[in-house]
């Protein structure tokens, strides 16, 4: 004899919070991770304040491609937002063709920063050189792994998790609203770092 | 987040997140552009850039991640955060501001000097 489980709140929302599970969840995450990135600015902060002499991020790293990536980021987040859209509105494959979109937008920056990367190796720089390419390549390596993190998810609800609209639409909805959230987080710290690391003057 | 399905309204929103992704990409080249403006010193650059990053992120958050329409534990929730993130940040500053007069700050590494012909990147 089996007794089925069935948790609550999986695709509606709890009466009193107003919240399904998954995005309380993600959020909380989410919380988590502003404290993350927050403990790196803040080391930037004391770091840069601190330091005899800082690099003018503009000289030494590639504002053209941090642009396009910044472009490719803000890009990514819209065809997020209407992969969703596209989900509420029951059009799956219109969801295909956002997410996918999005999905190749998340390659193309990995891409750029893999060039970028690749440039600074190959002129010998490293993180141990100086304070800023030290902190340059933890935010911006740190800040890459979440952008494959949410590659993985998003290639997961592209692919395979895809099924679930089938049988239970709202629920895959919900999911894709989640992975979105994360996905905009990733597009938002990114929006920081841009100006902090590759524009700001030095000293 | 409202559980709207009808294809008006849904339309709708569709047109606002391509209003938004154009106000972002306009920030972007704005951020660039401000960026080559050398008449004014560190800290106006610093505050420029940061007033405009949390303009791109308040479009990002209240549209993308409907924080606009979000219920009241999510943003209680980030209240709570975001005290915690201005405390991490008050506390580096505050040791930033007890260094002040002295020749050194606290963390002095040696700096080896990056040449700027390192820049390049598609190659």
């Amino acid at each position: 004899m089996s007794a089925e489980i069935v948790i609550p709140y999986n695709d509606t929302e709890r009466p009193d919070t107003g919240l399904y599970n998954a995005k309380l969840g993600v959020w909380l995450f989410l919380a988590s991770e502003v404290m993350l990135f927050g403990a790196l600015f803040s080391s930037y902060i004391l770091l840069r304040v601190s330091a005899d002499r800082w690099e003018n991020g503009a000289e030494i790293l590639n504002v053209p491609l941090a642009t396009l990536n910044t472009m490719v980021l803000i890009a990514s987040s819209v065809t997020m937002v209407l992969s969703w859209a596209a989900l509420k509105a029951k059009n799956f494959p219109r969801y295909r063709l956002c997410m996918g979109l999005t999905f190749l937008a998340g390659v193309g920056f990995l891409i750029i920063k893999t060039l970028e990367y690749g440039a600074k190796f190959e002129h010998g720089i490293r993180p141990a050189d100086s304070t800023f390419m030290a902190i340059y390549f933890t935010m911006t390596g740190l800040h890459a792994l979440h952008v494959i993190g949410g590659m993985i998810v998003n290639g997961y609800l592209l692919g395979p998790g895809a099924k679930m609209w089938f049988t239970e639409p709202r629920r895959f909805t919900n999911r894709i609203e989640v992975a979105g959230l994360y996905w905009h987080f990733v597009d938002l710290v990114w929006i920081f770092l841009f100006p902090t690391l590759y524009l700001l003057p030095g000293k | 987040m409202s559980t709207e399905h009808h294809p008006e309204a849904i339309h709708k929103q569709v047109s606002l997140y391509w209003k938004i992704f154009w106000a972002l990409a306009v920030g972007t080249v704005l951020t660039v552009a401000v960026s080559f403006f050398h008449g004014w010193g560190v800290i106006i650059a610093v505050i420029v850039a940061l007033i405009i990053a949390a303009v791109k992120g308040s479009l990002v958050a209240g549209y993308f991640m409907h924080l606009f329409h979000e219920v009241k534990w999510i943003h209680g929730l980030l209240l709570l955060t975001a005290v915690f993130f201005v405390a991490l940040i008050a506390l580096v500053m505050w040791t930033v501001a007890d260094q002040q007069g002295q020749a050194h700050g606290i963390f002095i590494v040696p700096q080896k000097h990056v040449e700027p012909a390192a820049k390049g990147g598609g190659h």
